[in-house]
Order: C-alpha cells, then sequence, then structure tokens
C-alpha cells in the first residue's frame, strides 16, 4: 500500500454481515484516508469503496458502521452511496457484468452480446444467477468506446468482444 | 497533416510508463525547469501558449490559473479532472496507459504556479486498472523527490491524491467534482462563486483536465510560443481526438488543432467500416450537436466546428454509417441523459426523461403529430441558462441537432403511426405515457 491511494482488491468477495466491525488493516486504512483531506467529511468516499472492496456490496449495517466512525449520519451516508452506481446496495454475483449500452458500443453491435448474455445466463439485467456467480447489469459509456463493445467484469475491462470470446472469457472466469 | 507525436510521443515504447522510460524522454526536466521560475512567470508561459481547456469547454488554462486570489490566507488546490465519462471520449484514460508520468508532471507544474500544495486527482471509478497505474506512479515519483515535501531539493511541497469517483457521470462537471471530493452527492453548485475563488473545501481551486495538464511539461520545457505555432491562430496545440463507431480503425489521434475532419476519418481511420457512406458524425463528445455528412471538411478546432453548429468540446467524435437509424440514435442519447441527470432542476430531471419518453413512443411506431414540437419545446425550457449545470443543455442540443439535420425521419416515423393507429392498431401506453400526454395539455 502507498501513501497515495488504496489498492482494489481484484476480486470482491460477497459476505452478509450484519454488525461489520473494522479490523487493523482497515483502521489503519482509514486513517491513512483521513490524511488526506481536511474535513474528515471527505474520507466518505474512499472508506465506502475500502469496505465495498473488503465486503463485496455497501449494507445498511455498513454504511450505519460508517457514518459512526466518520461522524456522520446514517441518512446522510445513505444519501450519499446512493447517489453513486458503483457502490452496491445489494450482494452482487461473484461476477459482475457491467455491459456498455451507449451510443458507441451500441454502433459496434452490444445488443447482440446482450441477447446473447441474456440467454446463456438465462437472467436480464439486474439479476443475478440462482448459483450467484454472475449478475448481469447495463452501465453508461465505460470510457473505452473505440475498442466498443466493451463489458466490465468487476475490475477488468474486456474490450472487442464477440459473442465467441465472450463466452471464451466467461468460462476461464473459474469457480 | 503529419507530425511528431506530441502528448501520444511513448505510445508504443516499452514501458513507457516506468519512471525510468519517463527520465529518458525528458521527463520532470519541465518541472525542474518551472521551479526555478516565479510561479508568475509560468503562467504567464502558459498564457502565452494559448491552451485551452481540453474537458469541453475551451476555456484558456493559464487565464484560469491566473484568476486565483493570491495572498490569501487560505490554502490552494488543484484538481486533476479524470472522470472522463462524456460518451465517445477516451483519451484521459489513453495518456494515463501510455504516459501517467507526464499527466503527472503537468499537475505538479500546474500547483507550483497556483501555489497549491495539495492536489487531487479525481477519476471514475470504473478505471481500476488505471488508477494502480497512477497510484504506482506517484509512490515512484515521490521517492525520487519529483513529488513529496522537497521537490527537486527547492523547498517546494506538493503531494498528489487519488479520489476515485463511483459511478456518476455529472461528477466530471467541475463543482459536482468538488461536492464529491468533500465526500457529498454530487450535485452541481451554482456559480458563481466560481472554484477559482471558492473551490473544494471553501477554498481556491484549479480544475483542469487530464489532456490539459498532460500539454504543460511540453509548453514549460520549449516555451509558449512554440506551443501557439502548432494549430490554428486560437486553437493552439495538437489535440488528442477519439474516433468510435463506424470508422475501420478508432482510436485516439493526435493531430494539430485545425486538422479537418475528412482527414481524421478517411485518412487516420481508414474512413467508414466496410466501404459504407457516412451519414453523419458527432465531432466532440455525446453533448456537441450532430452534424451530417456533408460537414466533413471542416477543420477540427474550436472557431471552425462552432461555425459549422456544433463544438469541438472533449474531441470525441462518433461516426455513424447510412445504416443508422436517427430516431434510435437519439433515444440511446436520451437514454444516457435521463439517467445521468442529478436531478436538481425541474428542466433537466423532468425535461430529460420527457423527451426520452417521446422519442421512444416515436420510435415504436406511436409518435404523434405535435410530439416534434413538444420536443422542440422541451429543448427551450431546459437548456440556455435554465438550470444549474450545462446538463440541461447537454441534452438539449442533441436533440435540436437531430430534428435539424434528420427531422424528416422522426417525421416519417410519426406519419407511419398515424396512419396505423387510424386503421388498425390501438395506443398503447407507453411507461407512464398517460401522465405525460396531461402534462403536455398542460404545457400548451
Ligand atoms: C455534465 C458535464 C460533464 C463533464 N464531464 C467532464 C469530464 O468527464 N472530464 C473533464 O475533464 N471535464 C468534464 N466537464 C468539464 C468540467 O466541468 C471542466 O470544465 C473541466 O474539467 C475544466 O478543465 P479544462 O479547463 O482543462 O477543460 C464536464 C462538464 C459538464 C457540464
Ligand atoms: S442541469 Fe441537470 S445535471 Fe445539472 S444541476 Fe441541473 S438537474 Fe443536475
Ligand atoms: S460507448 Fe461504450 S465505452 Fe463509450
Amino acid at each position: 500500500m502507498t501513501e497515495a491511494g488504496t489498492l482494489p482488491l481484484t476480486v470482491a468477495t460477497v459476505e452478509v454481515v450484519e454488525e461489520p466491525t473494522f479490523d487493523d488493516f482497515m483502521e489503519s486504512e482509514i486513517k491513512r484516508i483521513l490524511k488526506r483531506y481536511p474535513d474528515h467529511g471527505a474520507a466518505l468516499l474512499p472508506v465506502l469503496w475500502l469496505c465495498q472492496e473488503r465486503w463485496g456490496w455497501i449494507s445498511a449495517g455498513i454504511m450505519r458502521a460508517v457514518g459512526q466512525r466518520l461522524d456522520l449520519s446514517p441518512a446522510f451516508v445513505e444519501g450519499v452511496a446512493s447517489f453513486y452506481t458503483m457502490y452496491l446496495l445489494r450482494p452482487p454475483g461473484k461476477y459482475l457484468l457491467q455491459v456498455c449500452t451507449t451510443l458507441s458500443c451500441q454502433l459496434c453491435g452490444t445488443s447482440g452480446i446482450v441477447d446473447h448474455l441474456k440467454e446463456k445466463l438465462g437472467i436480464d439485467f439486474g439479476e443475478t444467477t440462482k448459483d450467484g456467480r454472475f449478475t448481469l447489469v447495463d452501465v453508461q459509456c465505460l470510457g473505452a468506446c473505440g475498442e466498443a463493445p466493451v463489458v466490465q467484469i468487476n475490475n477488468d475491462y474486456y474490450t472487442n468482444l464477440t459473442e465467441k470470446c465472450l463466452d471464451e472469457i466467461l468460462d476461464g472466469l473459474g469457480e | 497533416m503529419t507530425m511528431e507525436p506530441i502528448l501520444l510521443r511513448a505510445r508504443g515504447v516499452k514501458n513507457s510508463r516506468t519512471l525510468g522510460s519517463y527520465l529518458k524522454r525528458g521527463g520532470y526536466k519541465a518541472l525542474a525547469k518551472a521551479i526555478a521560475m516565479d510561479p508568475e512567470e509560468v503562467i504567464d508561459e502558459v498564457k502565452a501558449s494559448g491552451v485551452r481547456g481540453r474537458g469541453g469547454a475551451g476555456f484558456p488554462a493559464g487565464v484560469k490559473w491566473s484568476f486565483v486570489p493570491k495572498d490569501l490566507a487560505k490554502p490552494t488546490y488543484m484538481i486533476c479532472n479524470a472522470d472522463e465519462s462524456e460518451p465517445g471520449t477516451f483519451k484521459d484514460r489513453e495518456l494515463i496507459l501510455v504516459d501517467p508520468h507526464m499527466v503527472l508532471e503537468g499537475i505538479a507544474i500546474a500547483s507550483y504556479a497556483i501555489d497549491a500544495h495539495t492536489a487531487y486527482i479525481y477519476i471514475r471509478g470504473e478505471f481500476v486498472r488505471e488508477t494502480e497505474i497512477l497510484v504506482k506512479a506517484i509512490s515512484e515519483a515521490r521517492r525520487k523527490r519529483y513529488l513529496g515535501s522537497d521537490i527537486l531539493g527547492s523547498g517546494y511541497e506538493l503531494e498528489i491524491h487519488i479520489h476515485r469517483g463511483a459511478g456518476a457521470y455529472i461528477c466530471g462537471e467541475e463543482t459536482a467534482l468538488i461536492e464529491s471530493i468533500e465526500g457529498k452527492r454530487g450535485l452541481p453548485r451554482l456559480k458563481p462563486p466560481f472554484p477559482a475563488v471558492v473551490g473544494v473545501f471553501g477554498c481556491p481551486t484549479v480544475v483542469n483536465n487530464v489532456e490539459t495538464l498532460a500539454c504543460v511539461p511540453h509548453i514549460i520545457e520549449r516555451g509558449g510560443a512554440w506551443f501557439a505555432a502548432i494549430g490554428t491562430e486560437r486553437s493552439t496545440g495538437t489535440k488528442l481526438f477519439c474516433v468510435s463507431g463506424h470508422v475501420e480503425r478508432p482510436g485516439v489521434y493526435e493531430a494539430p488543432m485545425g486538422t479537418t475532419f475528412r482527414e481524421i476519418i478517411e485518412e487516420f481511420c481508414g474512413g467508414v467500416r466496410g466501404g459504407r457512406e457516412l451519414k453523419a458524425f458527432i465531432p466532440g463528445g455525446s453533448s456537441a450537436p450532430i452534424l451530417p455528412a456533408d460537414r466533413i471538411d471542416t477543420p477540427a478546432d474550436f472557431e471552425s466546428v462552432a461555425e459549422a453548429g456544433s463544438m469541438l468540446g472533449s474531441g470525441g467524435v462518433i461516426v455513424m454509417d447510412d445504416t443508422v437509424d436517427m430516431v434510435w440514435a437519439l433515444e440511446n442519447l436520451l437514454t444516457f441523459y435521463a439517467h445521468e441527470s442529478c436531478g436538481q432542476c425541474t428542466p433537466c430531471r423532468e425535461g430529460s426523461d420527457w423527451a426520452l419518453d417521446v422519442v421512444r413512443r416515436i420510435r415504436r411506431g406511436q409518435g404523434r403529430t405535435k410530439d416534434i414540437e413538444t420536443l422542440q419545446r422541451i429543448a427551450r425550457f431546459a437548456s440556455q441558462g435554465m438550470t444549474i449545470c450545462p446538463l440541461g443543455d447537454a441534452f438539449c442540443l442533441p436533440i435540436t441537432s437531430f430534428l435539424e439535420h434528420f427531422g424528416g425521419e422522426f417525421e416519417e416515423a410519426i406519419a407511419g403511426a398515424e396512419q396505423s393507429v387510424s386503421t388498425h392498431l390501438p395506443v398503447l401506453p407507453v411507461r407512464s405515457d398517460q401522465a405525460l400526454f396531461e402534462a403536455e395539455e398542460v404545457g400548451r
């Protein structure tokens, strides 16, 4: 870990935690984050990221704990967490498939990929497969339009996709 | 016109992201030079270069820096805007992937010029790998004293921190970005006061785009006059053009301001995909008005694109061939804006949803004669200063420009629908259509 930022974990593990507590590692990260800003409230986004990396999503219990730690009301924390689409307020599957559905990707054939994914996984946007492996969501432009179509799987971009190479990618993801 | 790349010179260089590689191509020399200068002189050099903001608005960077009040008791802050969420734009990502130290050096010089000791890079949350690259570059630079408590032995101190966004287009707008750094919802602020006077944590703040800052080391090293000689008189330097959509070779291309879109699309990108006809292109990111194929000889600089009826914006060129249904394309763009409106201003919040509903029903064969007028009315109500931030204009400009150049397609779709409605099909309500019809009657 460096001074500059928290390195995100590669794959989030999803855990249900009712009463989350920050372990020593997280506590030291929070202290480090707080040092970057003159105001403790500014630590909210990075601390929410830290929690999502730790627990895989942001539960109501996590929001309460974060609020307590940063001296912010739970309602305020929820207001912020729900504003940003990347904070997951429901537990996702192990692999979060985020398909860009904005114009440049659509011009290059995203809808075929979407149909293929929906059929292959048997789920619609916003749903998770029964085995908990995949969650499928549609997202807006991912800022990689020159390599359309683009799908983000957890932290990685997969670009210039065809149905065939997408199949290979999904099969190679492991359990 | 071909020339030596400036911002993308490290493309293809092995290990181009490392400090060692950056130093080999003369990296951080400009920072040393700047620190030996007076901050005022640095600002003057950047002013002389004429470099204008690459984030969309095109405001001269040196002038912006000079707005920061001097001798205040408060600290000042530098922010690098790496939110990059305007559809069709992917140049800042390229700069970070190819040459992160160049971006850091630009931030450091800009911070020195405005006397900031803390800088934040606001990077969109999806850019996880790009964040890792920047984190690594920052620690490398700190270790060698290009950043940190005593930069190059000068006593000047600067820490650069990364602040990750979390999925909100609106946080690219500078005041929403500032709110987001402060740990709040990304709701744009009313201006004035401008960030240069009251920005993050109530202190003077300069927000600049990644590409703008990437120009700075080159300007300091080679002089403002050198930079000003590239491009056109009022749009100086090179620009990164991000070309996507129906071209043979999409990607990021660097070219002097004033290069024509014909050169960009036909020469750099190998023309329209599959040898098809060009139908239209959006020259500057999705918020810029669409232009029909016959404007392809427009030079890509701020003035010429404005004259042609659009905006250079972020340099995101979206190319569409003759197969594209314009009603479909507008629906796609409006879906984006309806999703991304922050909801503070009624004209933007309601207007973006309403316009989407209208276009959607036109495309589903349920359009009505008055629909085009309705769209135009929405565009009048939500743009040109009726909203807190320019996102209002950002969704209205596509509407008015699509109607101006391709209105016939909308009329046809509606005429077809009217006919089928009168003969056999019942009108099916789409989503909240019923309430919308009523609203339209009231608004009349
Ligand atoms: C809705 C909206 C979204 C924006 N998104 C971005 C963005 O993603 N990146 C960016 O650099 N500027 C964006 N801007 C422009 C910024 O507000 C600001 O003008 C810019 O970062 C200033 O830097 P510059 O002068 O170097 O261009 C956006 C503006 C608006 C209104
Ligand atoms: S114009 Fe739209 S995005 Fe901008 S502040 Fe108003 S509601 Fe929010
Ligand atoms: S439109 Fe899909 S990444 Fe930009």
